[in-house]
């Protein structure tokens, strides 16, 4: 479209989102892959497989796989519940669906710690079945779905808010069962808005560093997660080593990113 | 509908997916809420108010309103222009630049705080040059606010763009035929049209800037009563094992979720604005 402009603006606002993107962003972000291409291959291979780097890899990923798989589970019950059913305290549970978006990571930290240790509320009990919550892989799975949590249902909401029940309508006038429509209809349909929300759940999951640090332990080797590794090897004045581990995970988040943006704009174009 | 039951499940089945629904919110989100507010409390308003009233807790406090009083208005700044030369205009490569926009998202926040390390850092690419001007921005107030921007940026511009998008041009272009100029046109036509969604945006971007932990952590240095923002100065405090000091200044915090949450729930209600998260 080369239509002349008729709009004012159009050299200063881009002009001053470039300069802002760049300085603050790109140019910050390039900074990172500079210094850790400044490390050569065989380097970066052996930074990654060192032992204490692919303890934390498997952590970071595993526990952030599960928290997000069990806040799909979680996140679909209430999304349902708040989308098809009116009941009283509704509209409370909805605005409080945001909470560990609006807590302070740090703060959730300190409480989930507190709730899940030995002699916390919950970690009490649990201790009596010889569970270990707070400073154990456990731990970090618990915060990791705190955290996760939101993202499944605020994108499961608006999809199934927009079902319309035609397609549940003639399910059940050819003879299925509630429960056959539901697994069998509406489940599928749900689908799609279901992996984006868990890979969102994912993507934060692996990049959380404020709830998980305080319940973890943080024992190199059993419970320490990436991020934390990047900060250790930070305090150590272990700069290249820092900037590689996290290139590393900032080439998967992007990745990570990039798929759901992919799955976002193939649904758009399924739905047209 | 003559059948409207064939589309939902059975009373019981309804009861106790409602009641399981409840149970959720109530071990994940209430349970957490209310452990700040009883752990605050637990040795007493005395203490509690003696936590808040310490020197340190204020200077993190006036920190934290500090860095959020100037990341906050830029990247409102800049989300407004980044939304008006998106949706006003055409251009190539407008689908990348509205992607970048998000790339932060992306980025854990010890990266993004490490980021600035090796910017302005001893070792960085200024690292020297700061030095020897005399200059301090990492394990100083610049560095909290950079990294505080880097965290917040995306909030303002991924709230208008959709709602600008959606809205077009026609009455923009109306005021122009009409013969307003541009800040006219902004002022008196766009800014009442997006004034909600600006709101909302501005709303999310506070409450992640005065939260933020793990980017202003790496960039802090933790100087007490220097570079101590709330959320570090509530961990310094809680690895001390002042717990109920911790909790005290965490229920700032919290009440800054709780006001957070209500006015965004009280936008989408009146405004009919969709929910969002991040």
């Amino acid at each position: 479209m080369h239509q002349r402009r008729v709009i004012p603006g159009f050299g200063l606002s881009l002009g001053f989102t470039l300069i802002y993107l760049s300085v603050l962003i790109l140019i910050p972000l390039a900074a990172l892959f500079l210094k850790a291409a400044g490390l050569g291959w065989q380097e970066w291979w052996n930074l990654l497989v060192s032992a204490r780097v692919l303890a934390a890899a498997k952590l970071t990923f595993g526990a952030s796989a599960a928290a997000a798989a069990l806040s799909s589970v979680l996140g679909t019950i209430v999304t349902w519940v708040l989308v098809r059913y009116r009941f009283p305290g509704r509209r409370l549970m909805d605005a409080m669906i945001d909470l560990p978006f609006a807590l302070p990571t740090a703060v959730a930290g300190i409480t989930l710690t507190t709730i899940y240790a030995p002699n916390g509320w919950v970690g009490a009990y649990l201790a009596q079945f010889g569970i270990k919550a707070a400073y154990s892989p456990l731990g970090v799975f618990i915060a990791l779905t705190f955290v996760g949590f939101p993202f499944v249902v605020r994108t499961l909401q608006p999809v199934l808010e927009d079902f319309t029940k035609d397609t549940e309508e003639a399910a059940a006038m050819l003879g299925a069962g509630r429960w056959v429509t539901v697994r069998r209809v509406v489940l599928p349909m749900m689908l799609p808005a279901l992996i984006t929300g868990f890979t969102l759940a994912f993507a934060r999951a692996i990049g959380e560093y404020g709830s998980v640090i305080f319940i973890s332990g943080n024992l190199p080797m059993k419970t320490e997660i990436l991020p934390l590794l990047i900060v250790s090897q930070l305090e150590q004045f272990n700069v290249p080593a820092a900037a590689v581990i996290a290139s590393a995970m900032l080439i998967v988040s992007f990745m990570l990113l990039f798929s759901i943006n992919l799955l976002q704009r193939w649904l758009d174009w399924r739905h047209r | 509908m003559s059948h409207p039951d064939v589309t939902t499940e059975s009373k019981p089945v309804r009861l106790l997916l409602i009641a399981g629904a409840g149970l959720i919110m109530a071990g994940l989100l209430l349970l957490p809420l209310l452990a700040v507010f009883i752990e605050a409390l637990r040795k007493g308003w005395e203490v509690f108010f003696v936590s808040l009233r310490d020197e340190a807790a204020l200077s993190a406090v006036t920190l934290t309103l500090t860095a959020a009083a100037i990341s906050v208005p830029l990247n409102t700044l800049f989300g407004v222009a980044a939304a008006w030369a998106v949706t006003k205009f055409r251009f190539k490569g407008r689908a990348l630049l509205v992607s970048l926009i998000d790339l932060p998202f992306a980025v854990s926040p010890v990266i993004a705080g490490l980021v600035w390390v090796l910017m302005f850092g001893s070792h960085g690419w200024f690292g020297q040059w700061l030095l020897a001007s005399d200059i301090k921005i990492i394990f100083a107030l610049p560095g909290i606010i950079i990294a505080t921007m880097f965290v917040t940026f995306p909030f303002v511009a991924r709230e208008l763009i959709p709602l600008m998008e959606s809205q077009g041009s026609d009455q923009e272009e109306a005021a122009i035929t009409l013969g307003a100029g541009g800040w006219q046109i902004f002022r008196r036509v766009t800014l009442p049209n997006i004034k909600w969604g600006l709101l909302y945006g501005v709303l999310l971007c506070n409450a992640r800037a005065m939260g933020e932990f793990g980017a202003v952590s790496v960039v802090s240095g933790h100087i007490r009563g220097e570079t101590n923002t709330l959320p570090l100065h509530v961990e310094v405090l809680y690895n001390e094992y002042q717990f109920s000091a911790a909790f005290a200044c965490a229920t700032l915090l919290a009440l800054l979720a709780l006001v957070t949450l209500g006015v965004k729930s009280a936008i989408e209600h009146f405004t009919d604005h969709s929910r969002s998260v991040l």
